[in-house]
């Protein structure tokens, strides 16, 4: 038996999807912070650091998984809090959620083009 | 300790209702259930409540005390109330029916909803199922069968409040003792039925009912356990039926 498909699964698979994007974060999260405190324990300036990540795939890389997740992630939190506070119809819920997204996407995509490109 | 108990009780219907206060004789050894049987002696002959048993067994006494669910027959004054004042109110999260009893009929409509009903895959005729007392899931299954029904649990719970759809502690942990019995053929059905809205995947992990369920049980546990189960079965893993 495979669980999950269909329109009324998706509390499930949203389930699943919160729970992946956990833990697609959690190492992401300690690099940032170690990356953090290098550059600010190291005194890198604002240009220093901009020479190491423009240009360079890898941060890129990481910072898009890190996005696309926290994204995934928190939308499905933010659904959550909206059913529960507000009780919306679940076709205005799941649009809102969906904008939601979008807006955490852009904002996290214009970050990352900012210090790579 | 006092001579007197300053007692708060809700009187009322569905339409609303107040707090009326009584002075009731303090006792030793006094419950809930008792101080609130003598106001309808003595006091008020028209307050309504509910009990049974008077002995932990039927689920069917518990009220608020003092914001908390509690069984009452089995609750004692002295552990409710340090300085012998007492509020006194019908269930959360139920419909009030008058005063103290509540209306119970959507607390049990999810449980049938959980999919709480036993499915035999065998006839009498058969062989008696051999299950061991230490079988894991035979372990599973008992640690959370001694549910007496009383409803604390689903009063007791935030994401009821939040979610009326949720199923809430009580259904899941039912459907937990299923899931655990291989008697039992309607296991998949069952997890398919807890993984909609408002099935286990609502519970918010608040441990509420694990902290009041007056029977010491751990719905929060058996929920957690129906979420690894339905999580294997969507990935494809390791699912027995």
């Amino acid at each position: 038996m495979v669980l999950g498909r269909g329109a009324e699964m998706l509390d499930l698979r949203l389930y699943l999807l919160q729970r992946l994007s956990a833990m697609v974060m959690a190492p992401l999260v300690l690099g940032h912070i170690g990356m953090m405190i290098y550059a600010a324990q190291g005194g890198l300036t604002a240009s220093e650091i901009l020479a190491r990540t423009q240009g360079n795939q890898w941060w890129a890389l990481f910072y898009g998984v890190f996005v696309l997740a926290a994204a995934i992630h928190a939308t499905i939190g933010l659904r959550v809090v909206l059913h529960e506070y507000l009780k919306p119809p679940p076709r205005l819920l799941n649009s809102v959620a969906l904008a939601l997204f979008v807006c955490l996407v852009a904002l996290g995509a214009r970050a990352i083009m900012a210090v790579v490109l | 300790m006092t001579d007197t108990l300053q007692v708060d009780i809700w009187r009322g219907d569905t339409n609303g209702g107040s707090y009326s206060r009584y002075a009731v004789p303090a006792q030793e050894s006094q419950t809930i259930l008792d101080v609130v049987t003598w106001v309808q002696r003595h006091a008020e002959p028209g307050l309504a409540y509910r009990f049974a048993c008077r002995v932990g067994m039927c689920g069917s006494c518990a009220m608020m005390v003092n914001g908390a669910p509690r069984w009452t027959c089995r609750t004692h004054v002295r552990k409710a109330s340090k300085d012998g004042k007492l509020t006194i109110a019908p269930l959360r999260n139920m419909p009030v029916v008058k005063d103290l009893v509540c209306d119970m009929a959507e607390f049990f409509d999810k449980w049938i909803k959980a999919g709480s009903v036993f499915t035999p895959t065998e006839t009498r005729n058969d062989p008696m199922a051999a299950i061991k007392p230490d079988e894991p899931d035979r372990m599973n299954a008992n640690a959370a069968i001694e549910c007496i029904n009383c409803g604390v649990c689903y009063a007791g719970c935030d994401t009821v409040e939040a979610n009326p759809d949720y199923l809430g502690p009580a259904a899941l942990n039912r459907a937990w003792t299923l899931v655990n019995d291989r008697r039992d053929g309607a296991g998949s059905e069952r997890l398919s039925t807890i993984s909609k809205a408002g099935g286990c995947h609502s519970c918010h992990t608040h441990q509420s009912c694990a902290a009041l369920c007056p029977n010491l049980l751990n719905p929060t546990a058996s929920i957690a356990g129906l979420k690894r189960k339905t999580a294997k079965a969507a990935l494809g893993l390791g699912t027995r039926r």
